[in-house]
């Protein structure tokens, strides 16, 4: 009887599920046909969403990836102060993005902030970082950056303390160089930790918009709109529900495309085991 | 793993002696650069909490220019905690932190012991519908999401904000994983000594996944601490408000923006968890590195 239970029970779990991640998907089909999408094609904010997104995905994800891996291997070598500077890199990770908005909001108020003192000091003029245009999503994409690469940064730690200390050795012997060393051994070797990481921070990538409401909201004139914002917004400040589950569609088309991409890398990861 | 071990023995060359002094030398300039680098960016990762700290302990006078001998306060902490109903958003947070942790619990530790130890037609099937919640999560769906938690009559709750999480692919898939490697031999002694299905659960393969729950209830608490969109959607009192919602509330609705008070505020909303995470560095780590790698 109990068996029966448990049986049935994850079909209920899976329809849970599905409650949350299926259904919004033929919804505007169903009730009002394409026009939604029409209008999508249409929408200059969409695009311009979209576009910001796709740079916003592109500028966070290799250079965080990049800081992550050079972190790694700092605080994998004997290093003065290692579980110190472990501690600094990995903070973020565990700060609400809300709250660090918040301090950076500081950091780029124009005049005061932080940045615009230390561009005093050289004599440069004051820059509206988060008020302009043309700086804006550079900023938010720094504060992103400055999230994300600790928390990859253990992930490649660990990947590092797996590999035998034998082979780095053995390339020493041969006259391979730091760099080289690096390149030819323990980068490749680091490959599915990098394929991994890289998967997180492309959903992260169309996840991550706490920031905005602190920062930018989307301005200026959506200069910082990334997709799940401009989700938000129509959804819940113009309250266009079907316009916006049209975005979301949108949005999971591209997550799905990672997830294929995810799948095809497991099963290549489940031939190697 | 074996590839590039087999390469580089099979181009073993006869090793070139090196000047030793030089080489010396430069490993030197070499370390000495990658540790002022690492500090350097080390420094850069700490300087937004550090500042943080540094503005909502000295009066607000002090937020734009720093000075060694500025007189230290509480003062900013106390102007936040009694600009905004904190406690209450404290409160807010705990009970939703809980409440989705329990529910993640005992969901995924019935669903995962299903998947793990039952075969049942659509298993597989099944199993793979979770997953898909790995790559599509529930703050991507905000749309839909409200659109349910309306039709449950259910907005500005707690629960509205703890429901969708409550079912996490993650927990499930975690905890599948850890059964999975528990011996089948322990079930079935527990079987012979008069266990019943759910006692076998809770008696055998509860206990032996430890580590996997509290890894687990680490990321989770973390995540739902510092949650932000859907709990701004569909909260709109202080009575559900959790803290990250009431910081931006907070901070977006004071114009005369005084920092050394928002960073106050700022730094009570994550406190709790910076000062458990300082404490449980390790555990920390360790819990989000096992988390993550599935």
């Amino acid at each position: 009887m109990l068996l029966a239970a448990f049986t049935h029970y994850p079909a209920v779990a899976t329809f849970w599920h599905s409650l949350f991640t299926t259904p919004r998907g033929n919804r505007p089909a169903r009730f009002i046909g394409a026009d939604h999408y029409r209008d999508l094609l249409a929408d200059p904010i969409f695009w311009t969403a979209l576009q910001n997104n796709l740079v916003f995905a592109a500028c966070t994800i290799l250079p965080s990836i990049a800081l992550a891996m050079v972190m790694a291997l700092w605080v994998n070598s004997r290093i003065a102060g290692r579980s110190l500077l472990r501690l600094a890199y990995f903070t973020p990770t565990v700060l609400p993005m809300i709250a660090v908005a918040n301090i950076w909001l500081f950091f780029y108020t124009p005049d005061y902030g932080l940045f615009d003192q230390l561009r005093g000091l050289f004599g440069l003029p004051a820059v509206n970082w988060l008020g302009s245009g043309d700086t804006a999503l550079g900023a938010v994409i720094v504060v992103t950056v400055w999230k994300e690469a600790g928390f990859f940064m253990i992930f490649y730690l660990a990947a590092l303390q797996q590999i035998p200390p034998e082979l780095g050795e053995a390339a020493e012997l041969e006259g391979a160089s730091r760099w080289q060393r690096f390149w030819r051994v323990s980068f490749p070797l680091l490959m599915p930790t990098t394929l991994f990481v890289l998967i997180n921070a492309t959903i992260n990538a169309f996840r991550l918009v706490d920031h905005l409401f602190v920062m930018t909201r989307g301005g200026p004139d959506n200069a910082t709109s990334l997709l799940l914002y401009y989700i938000y917004e129509v959804g819940f400040k113009f309250w266009d529900q079907g316009y916006a589950a049209a975005l979301t569609m949108v949005l999971l088309a591209l997550l799905a495309t990672v997830a294929l991409l995810k799948f095809f890398w497991l099963e290549r990861k489940v031939h190697y085991q | 793993m074996s590839e590039p071990a087999q390469l580089t023995r099979a181009h073993v060359r006869p090793i070139a002696s090196p000047a030793p002094s030089s080489v010396l030398a430069h490993g030197y300039i070499d370390r000495m650069l990658n540790t002022a680098g690492a500090w350097t960016l080390g420094l850069l990762w700490l300087a937004p909490l550090l500042y943080a700290v540094w503005t909502a302990f000295h009066p607000s006078a002090y937020s734009t220019h720093l000075d060694l001998f500025a007189p230290l306060t509480l003062e900013n902490f106390r102007a936040a905690w009694a600009a905004a109903p904190f406690p209450r958003y404290f409160l807010n947070t705990s009970i939703l932190v809980a409440t989705i942790l329990a529910g993640q619990l005992v969901l995924g530790t019935l669903a995962a012991y299903a998947f793990a130890r039952f075969t049942f037609p659509g298993r597989d099937l099944a199993f793979a519908l979770v997953l898909i919640q790995l790559m599509i999560m529930p703050d991507v769906l905000v749309v839909e999401n409200y659109r349910s938690i309306h039709a449950l009559g259910l907005v500005d709750t707690i629960p509205a904000m703890a429901l969708p999480y409550m079912a996490s692919a993650f927990g499930i898939f975690l905890l599948r994983q850890t059964f999975k490697t528990i011996p089948r031999e322990l079930e079935e002694a527990a079987r012979i000594e008069g266990c019943g299905t759910l006692g076998i659960l809770w008696r055998v393969y509860v206990p032996l996944a430890k580590p996997t729950y509290l890894a687990y209830a680490l990321v989770s608490v973390s995540h739902h601490w510092n949650n932000f969109l859907w709990p701004l959607i569909v909260t709109n009192t202080v009575k559900t408000r959790p803290l990250t919602v009431g910081l931006a509330v907070f901070a977006g609705t004071d114009q005369g923006i005084d920092w050394a008070i928002i960073t106050a505020a700022t730094l009570l909303a994550s406190g709790p968890l910076l000062i458990a995470f300082l404490l449980f560095q390790r555990q920390f780590v360790q819990s989000f590195l096992r988390a993550g790698i599935r």
